[in-house]
């Protein structure tokens, strides 16, 4: 609660004057460094390790942004943050860019005073259950207990199912992921509900045995999440909002890691040409040098490869593609053409 | 006259600061296009809360959902607040007792208690619950009328038949029965509210306890021996001399103690029980209110402690020395 009170404080205590347009990139630059709001740890999206080092799909998103702005990946400042803490702290300038699993809606776009950027992962909320209790569907849980976070989508979601189906489920509300996931794993409930992909990180994490534990098979809602920023920078906006396209476009276009310095020497294919720019200044165009998608994908990969490190099938987590595919492979994946 | 003018001065200085910042924060929210306002408070909440001792469900309003929180913190406040005033008063009266065990005990206690973080004990007390209770599949039962489990404690109650209230023959236990989810009908309490009242309850009481103590032992030592050279027993001159006069030390302090259980409740929301803080915390996050939301807690609290500060002074003017 206290980062809100603070984050409050310095609504109060702002200059007025402070909100032009542009000052969100101009303060970056002047720091030499971008804030990035996180999770406070969800596996395979933005977790730290024993050293302090964070990755995961999110980070990898605010590493790409750091490397084009400001030519290296690592002029980063991780900010960890509880789920209700993020608005207020995105709001009140504590951060730049909110890359922490967050679902678009319209209340949060519309009412808010933060504008979304670009789609980086498609999710939908999920129900687990113990494999022992023998439930195959998410509707046999007349009456069950679930488990779930607060200050997500997930819990209106839940009360819409559980209307829906008359099913009385009852919620018991945490504020913090892991003492969500701690009373879930005593046995308090006996559902767990939040986006899928956070289902399978915290099997992955905390069940002692991850077999014990099932993911049902409904998806109870459409959980597009992205980075968010604040209102009020465009330039901001569209620098966020074209590097995720970018890394869309390097993997569709096969630009990977590893041969993205070889194919901006030899390649001849005039849209790989024009993404690393060596054809065309896309750069310039967003206020920034020719290189920047270039310097984006050699510090962290294109899409595909961002995922299948991070949350992939070989990960821990342990997601298949499905609905991250590009639309060239049936996915949903479709971006903005950069020209 | 001049301290009248410096003190007008000040409270006008005091005022303007604080419309300002207010002034100032609506203009800033305003200009990043962040919303603000009450209207918000007739919007369809939208969310379930777990327990409830109004009817409540997704469809009513969020004002409705904080009445619901906020009974939920009165609920533990006032529960709490009867039990560590009984048990602080034993544990006060075991340290100043005769026997060398009760003492060292009670002491321990008051030791342990005070000195280990509030939200710790919480967790503790909730871990315990919800680790070393059975499932609600195999609850340990008393008669098939008590269960007690991972899913909390419940009992029978007593409802009305068809007939309503005044259809005294339709009266009839309602028992527990297990289900396919845990345990319905009856009543029941959560292992969030159990673990949430016995640990305010335990922590509190160390501090009353010490309160305790102190009022007794503020007593003069002429009145005890007064009182035991005109034949009163040791209970006689505790429930008529020691206890009457360390009252009017104890209240005082006591309120504070009452203050802060009140106050303390707010940590519940990290076991996830529904108080005022969690319904204000989700709510804040559906409609990004967070300015508003965060008022609503301040003042709430304000008048929960104004006003057991006001019925505790009334109670202490009642016990005061007259002066006549």
């Amino acid at each position: 609660m206290k980062p809100i009170r603070l984050s409050i404080l310095a609504l109060a205590l702002a200059g007025i004057t402070s909100a032009h347009a542009g000052k969100t990139l101009d303060t970056i630059k002047q720091r030499d460094q971008i804030a990035v709001g996180v999770s406070t740890g969800v596996p395979g999206f933005s977790a730290a390790d024993s050293q302090g080092r964070w990755t995961g799909l999110d980070v990898d998103i605010g590493k790409a942004v750091a490397a084009a702005l400001l030519g290296d990946a690592n002029k980063v400042k991780w900010v960890p943050l509880a789920s209700q803490q993020r608005f207020t702290a995105l709001q009140s300038g504590e951060v730049d860019v909110l890359s922490r699993n967050t679902t678009v809606t319209l209340t949060r776009d519309a009412s808010m005073g933060l504008a979304f950027t670009a789609i980086a992962f498609y999710d939908g909320q999920g129900f687990m259950v113990p494999a022992k209790s023998k439930v195959k569907s998410a509707k046999q849980l007349k009456g069950a207990t679930v488990c779930v976070q607060s200050g997500t989508t997930s819990e209106k979601n839940l009360a819409d199912f559980s209307r829906t189906y008359k099913l009385n489920l009852k919620p018991v509300v945490f504020d913090k992921f892991d003492a969500a996931n701690a009373a879930y794993f005593a046995g308090r409930c006996q559902v767990y509900t939040t986006d899928t992909s956070g289902l399978a990180s915290v099997r992955a994490k905390d069940a002692k045995d991850p077999k014990e534990h099932l993911i049902l098979p409904e998806l109870i809602s459409k959980e597009p999440l992205g980075p968010l920023v604040r209102r009020g920078d465009d330039e901001w906006l569209a620098i966020v909002r074209w590097v995720v396209n970018g890394l869309l476009e390097a993997e569709e276009n096969g630009i990977t890691q590893a041969n993205v310095d070889q194919l901006k020497a030899d390649s001849t294919d005039p849209v790989v040409g024009r993404l690393l720019g060596k054809t065309e200044d896309t750069g310039k165009l967003l206020g920034l040098d020719r290189d920047w998608l270039a310097r984006a994908i050699k510090a962290v990969g294109n899409y595909g490869e961002i995922y299948e490190r991070n949350v992939g099938e070989k990960t821990p987590v342990g997601l298949a593609r499905g609905k991250n595919r590009l639309w060239t492979d049936g996915g949903l994946h479709y971006a903005l053409p950069l020209r | 006259m001049r301290a009248l003018l410096w003190q007008a001065l000040a409270l006008i200085g005091l005022l303007a600061g604080l419309l300002w910042l207010v002034h100032n924060t609506q203009v800033n929210m305003a200009a990043r296009g962040i919303q603000s306002g009450w209207d918000f408070l007739g919007q369809t909440a939208g969310f379930d809360i777990g327990e409830q001792l109004i009817a409540f469900d997704a469809g009513d309003s969020l004002a409705r959902a904080f009445l619901v929180g906020l009974l939920n913190t009165l609920r533990v406040a006032l529960l709490g607040i009867l039990l560590c005033t009984l048990l602080g008063t034993l544990v006060g009266l075991g340290r100043l007792s005769h026997n060398w065990l009760l003492r060292a005990l009670c002491r321990a206690y008051v030791e342990l208690f005070r000195n280990v973080p509030l939200l710790v004990q919480l967790l503790v007390w909730y871990l315990l619950l919800v680790e070393y209770l059975p499932d609600s599949a195999a609850a340990w039962s008393w008669r098939d009328a008590l269960f007690l489990s991972k899913a909390g404690l419940a009992f029978p109650t007593l409802v009305t038949g068809a007939g309503g209230w005044n259809d005294w023959s339709a009266w009839h236990w309602q028992l527990p029965a297990l289900q396919d989810f845990g345990i319905e009908g009856g009543g029941a309490l959560s292992p969030e509210f159990i673990a949430v009242t016995l640990g305010l309850s335990c922590y509190t009481a160390a501090f009353v306890a010490e309160v305790v103590r102190a009022g007794l032992r503020s007593v003069p030592h002429g009145q005890i021996e007064a009182a035991q050279s005109v034949g009163l027993s040791r209970r006689q001159t505790l429930r008529l001399v020691t206890g009457p006069l360390a009252l009017r030390v104890i209240l005082p302090p006591l309120t504070n103690q009452y203050l802060n259980l009140t106050k303390n409740s707010s940590l519940a929301v990290a076991i996830g029980y529904p108080d005022l803080v969690s319904i204000a915390n989700t709510t804040l996050n559906q409609t990004g209110r967070a300015v508003e939301c965060i008022a609503v807690i301040m003042l709430v609290y304000l008048a929960l402690s104004l006003l057991t500060a006001a019925l505790m002074a009334v109670f202490n003017r009642r016990v005061a020395l007259k002066e006549r």
